[in-house]
């Protein structure tokens, strides 16, 4: 388990220390039923329903734009950005807001669940027979009690050029 | 105070601090080649600034001591305290200079040569020991009260320096020291920030703090410096300029910007909601706040204005030189300079403005001789304006020269393929200038170093388009050019407009919105379709629209469809001399917004300029005119704007004309010159025959072919079909269409250039969005010898009669062009009497002349008269051409020298007119 499979950190000196300890906290969200984490330092935030403004001529992927407390903030659909159908319209859902590069985004997710701290024993890289859409945008797996948990890396989850490539 | 003057005063006080302080420091570590070379740079710059400036006296001093310091650096001469006091001693001198100048905005006159002396003596090394007494500059010969205080320094020796200095507590700096220990309350330098490094070892001089310390402070330093309330003046107004500006960071004040611009967003918030409540008790103090927040953002502001003539400062200079690089004379005036605009505008069109002006001088005005030859004063004029105008600055460059060649600028464009010759010919002057704006297009025939390189208005033109503004060229042949910008006053905060569409809301830049427009069933605007585009008659023009839904995709249910063709709302808007109306569904007032950039993986986006936070909290995005301009397709950019001026000139043309209205195919009702049309047939279809590939009938013993006009047309088997029939000689052509509609006299004002073969354009006739059609071009359908055979047929002569026609409307010209050619002749159409009168110096030759009498400039008779009277023409004979055929006219007509009046549109008339007046000329000859 080397540091370099964790995710790279946006605040890079405190991920490093987390790795040091061996264990790394991340947020938990869940997407068709499948469980995602995030590193807990990159989330700003989790928000409820937001009202969003849709954004003519933009990426599929991109849900709108919402204001959080002043700021701008570009909604992003997880579930068309790992290939997913949309979210059915009944459901509301959750929201995550990560930063990048000094931009705001929201993670529109299904829900989003507790806080796990992980032990980097249990990391695993990606199989190498994951779907591509997936692996593009996540470092590894957690092995969970009953369940495996994939890590999203933020800054290639919201990396939209490689999508209109592929 | 001269702005130049008063940063160099500021700037070079700030050096002068620093030097202080590095110069001890130096002393302190004579082997840090850091520092030396630090305080070599600064002493340079002084130099070079006083250079620069012409300050003669100044510049002397700051040379030697830099020679000195160039020594130091070169490791020529070891640091020692006698030469930094040397050195010092020079600023010092400097620095009374400063203060006289600041004071009287002109160096002192005298010199200073004893000091240089001492400096050279010190470069070459032959300075040792502590200074002779009367080492330092002498007194400044000036009569003035700060020359008489840099005397004063020059009886302060080392030893008393030393004792002062060892009496100060902790001085750090020369200027403070004194006053902390004479005179406290003084010697406001905030720039000086002691280092504390400096807790001296070795004597340091400190003469001008000693000399400037009044009467009272003298104790401490002796009988050294005998200051006087000169001295006191002159040091206070030294620090006074420095006083009233402070540097700050422009971070800062971007930073304070934006804070403001967020405390408008909220305040905005907070008058929303407190809207929607009747009585509230917070009304009272959010009306102060709405107050107070004007008044902050006002204020923030203003510490990012600054006056346009900052950016002008090098103008004068730059328009000199050229001036004498060019061998022009050139007056530059510069009006409004203290406009003040935002720093951020104001950096991002300084270089476009020194470029427009470089062009006006280079491209814009003559060589003086030129300049007489055109009948204008030899000194050539460049006008620079600057104003506000409704919450614009307009800035206006102005020359006198000789306007921009349209020419050049045609040739140019052909060469670089931007268009055929043909797309130029039916282009408009306006249309033209238009190409300058292109990238890699300089019209210069040479390229000089001051222009030419082809990089240029378009940078002009894309840099001012990035702050949000627009620029608009005017030129005349031989009068001069003038090119105005519109830009708006702050980039931070801007007024828009809120409409909705499909549900979203935009908001629109107020710059560029002209005026709204509610098109409805009920009202008096309806919004026509031409073949599915949607256009709008506004004040008797054809405004092109653009479907906001269409354009962004917004996909939505059919019922917002059907309200849409309901109540549709039109913002017009403008970019550049383009105008166009964007439909939304409905239209919200105006906000002021902060506009923020959108996130970067949106940024490709060209239809929006930004987002923003409106006063209810959500999030909206802003729209880019230019972006939807540009987006329109054809309709974008500069040949939209073209077209528009084409619009201009056709409507020039007043001249009301028989159209006989028709429908065929889909879309608007069609109209035709009724002129054009020898006769109205049904045809009985099954009379049809196939020949050729073509249906024909057979028409008064004739095959005549039929031409539908939408290519796609398939002919009934059946039933009857009305057809024009267009005739000429023997040979006719049927064009088959749908329903005759109507005859009907009308101003015939081609508005929108058609797109599709066989379409002269779109005008508005008898009320409707009507679609001209070009006979020309059904006529070489039926026969595609049609012109060229009709001519072998015509006439008997082997040389075509060529004839000159002119008429200043295009419309006219190719409506006669063709005519005239399918009558036999070689027609050549210019717009103007003019260019008639350029073609004959040029040495053509005609047959006869046609010319029509209402003309902007040179009107019909003055023509016949310029003609008639010593020009190389005098004997060809000419036809006046015009709608206006009273007696009183056709005898206006011949005193003018036409030998024949012919009205307007009777082209039979015209026709034979022409040919009488060569047989005739024919007779004669």
């Amino acid at each position: 388990m080397s540091n370099a499979k964790l995710p790279s950190t946006v605040r890079k000196s405190k991920g490093d220390d987390l790795v040091a300890t061996g264990n790394q906290d991340y947020v938990t969200m869940t997407i068709a039923d499948q469980m995602f984490g995030i590193p807990v330092l990159q989330v700003q935030d989790v928000l409820g329903h937001q009202r969003i403004t849709r954004i003519p001529l933009a990426p599929p992927e991109v849900a709108g734009s919402l204001n959080l407390r002043g700021r701008i903030v570009t909604a992003i659909d997880v579930r068309l950005r790992l290939g997913l159908t949309g979210r059915p319209k009944d459901k509301p859902g959750m929201s995550i807001v990560v930063d990048l590069r000094g931009e705001l985004y929201s993670l529109m997710v299904d829900s989003v669940g507790e806080v796990l701290s992980l032990t980097n024993e249990d990391f695993e890289r990606n199989p190498a027979t994951l779907d591509p859409r997936w692996r593009e945008v996540s470092t590894g797996i957690y092995r969970l009690n009953g369940q495996l948990m994939v890590v999203l890396d933020v800054p290639r989850l919201l990396n939209f050029t490689t999508v209109e490539a592929a | 105070m001269d702005d130049l003057l008063s940063e160099f005063l500021t700037e070079t006080n700030e050096n002068l601090s620093v030097l202080d302080v590095e110069l001890v420091r130096l002393e302190q570590n004579p082997n840090n080649p850091e520092l030396l070379s630090n305080i070599f740079r600064l002493v340079h710059t002084i130099k070079g600034t006083c250079g620069f400036l012409g300050l003669p006296r100044l510049e002397k001093v700051a040379h030697a001591s830099e020679n000195v310091l160039g020594k130091f650096r070169d490791g020529e001469l070891t640091i020692n305290p006698e030469a930094v006091s040397l050195i010092l001693q020079a600023l010092d001198t400097i620095k009374s200079l400063l203060a006289v100048l600041e004071a009287t905005e002109a160096e002192p006159p005298g010199d200073d040569l004893p000091l240089i002396e001492r400096l050279n003596l010190c470069a070459e090394g032959k300075l040792g020991g502590p200074a002779p007494a009367p080492a330092a500059a002498p007194p400044p010969a000036a009569p003035t009260a700060p020359a008489v205080a840099a005397a004063e320094e020059r009886p302060v020796t080392l030893d008393e320096l030393e004792a002062l200095w060892n009496s100060t507590p902790g001085p750090a700096t020369p200027v403070p020291a004194p006053a902390s220990t004479a005179l406290a309350p003084r010697a406001p330098e905030p720039a000086d920030e002691p280092a504390p490094s400096q807790d001296l070892v070795v004597p340091e001089p400190e003469p001008v703090p000693a000399a400037k310390v009044p009467v009272a402070a003298t104790p401490v330093t002796g009988g050294g410096a005998g200051g006087n309330d000169g001295g006191t003046e002159a040091a206070t107004k030294e620090s006074a300029v420095a006083a009233q500006t402070i540097r700050v960071n422009v971070d800062l004040l971007e930073n304070l910007m934006t804070m403001v611009s967020e405390l408008v967003l909220t305040r905005n918030q907070l008058l929303q909601i407190l809207r929607s409540q009747k009585e509230s008790e917070f009304a009272a103090p959010l009306q102060r706040l709405n107050h107070v927040t004007s008044e902050l953002q006002e204020g923030v502001m203003k510490t990012r204005m600054q006056p346009i003539g900052n950016a002008w400062a090098k103008l004068p200079r730059l328009v000199r030189d050229l001036a004498h690089e060019l061998n022009k004379k050139i007056d530059l005036q510069m009006l409004g300079a203290d406009t003040e605009l935002d720093r951020q505008v104001l950096e991002l069109i300084k270089d476009p403005l020194t470029h427009m002006v470089r062009n006006s001088a280079d491209h814009g005005l003559e060589i003086p001789a030129e300049r007489v030859k055109a009948g204008k004063i030899e000194t050539g004029r460049i006008t620079l304006n600057a104003y506000h105008e409704g919450g614009h600055i307009i800035i206006e460059i102005q020359d006198d020269g000789k306007g921009l060649a349209i020419d050049r600028i045609k040739q140019k464009a052909i060469q670089n393929n931007m268009a055929s010759e043909i797309e130029l010919a039916s282009m408009t002057d306006q249309q033209i200038i238009q190409f300058i704006m292109k990238p890699g297009f300089s019209t210069a025939a040479k390229v000089t170093n001051v222009s030419g390189r082809g990089v240029g208005m378009d940078v002009v033109k894309t840099n001012i388009e990035k702050i949000g503004g627009t620029i608009e060229i005017k030129s005349t042949q031989g009068k001069g050019s003038t090119f105005v910008i519109k830009i708006p006053l702050t980039l931070a905060i801007v007024s828009a407009l809120i409409v909705e569409c499909a549900g979203e809301r935009f908001a629109i830049p107020q710059i560029s919105v002209v005026e709204l427009v509610r098109a409805a069933a009920d009202s008096e605007h309806t919004i026509e379709r031409l073949k599915g585009t949607p256009v709008l008659r506004l004040r008797n023009r054809l405004l092109p629209l653009v479907s906001l839904q269409q354009l962004l995709r917004l996909d939505d249910a059919a019922e917002a469809a059907k309200k849409t063709e309901d109540e549709t709302f039109i913002v017009v808007t403008q970019v550049g001399t383009y105008t166009f109306g964007i439909m939304v569904d409905r239209v919200f007032d105006t906000e002021e917004i902060v506009v923020k950039p959108v996130a970067p993986i949106l940024r490709h986006i060209e239809m929006f300029s930004g987002n923003t936070i409106l006063g209810d909290g959500s999030v909206i995005m802003i729209l880019d005119p230019n972006g939807i301009a540009s987006a329109t397709g054809e309709l974008g950019g500069g040949e939209s704007a073209g077209k528009e001026a084409a619009t201009v000139q056709t409507q020039r043309q007043e001249d009301k004309m028989a159209l006989l209205l028709f429908r065929a195919g889909e879309g608007a009702p069609k109209a035709v010159p009724l002129s054009l049309v020898a006769r109205l047939e049904d045809v009985d279809l099954a009379t049809v025959e196939m020949s050729n590939g073509l249906p024909m009938v057979q028409y008064r013993g004739k095959l005549m072919p039929l031409v539908p006009i939408d290519p796609n047309f398939m002919i009934g088997q059946e039933g009857r079909q009305p057809v024009l029939v267009f005739a000429d000689g023997d040979r006719s052509m049927g064009l088959i269409v749908d329903e005759i509609v109507d005859i009907v006299e009308e101003k015939l004002q081609v508005q929108l250039a058609a797109e599709r073969p066989g379409l002269m354009g779109s005008a508005i006739i008898a009320g409707k969005a009507t679609e001209v059609i070009d006979a020309g071009f059904f006529l070489t359908q039926a026969y595609k010898d049609w012109f060229g055979s009709a001519t072998n047929e015509g006439f008997e002569e082997e040389k075509l009669q060529r004839v000159l026609l002119v008429d200043d409307s295009p419309f006219f010209r190719n409506l006669l062009t063709p005519l005239l050619s399918v009558a036999g002749y070689d027609v050549t159409a210019v717009e103007n009497a003019g260019d008639a009168l350029a073609l004959c110096e040029a040495g053509e030759d005609f047959d006869v002349i046609v010319s029509d009498i209402e003309m902007p400039g040179m009107s019909g008779f003055d023509f016949a008269e310029a003609v008639r009277h010593g020009s190389r023409w005098h004997h060809v004979p000419m036809v006046a051409l015009s709608s206006h055929a009273s007696p009183r006219d056709l005898d206006r007509g011949r005193i003018a020298g036409f030998n024949d009046y012919v009205a307007k549109f009777d082209r039979d008339a015209l026709l034979y007119a022409l040919q009488q007046t060569l047989t005739e000329q024919k007779g004669a000859a």
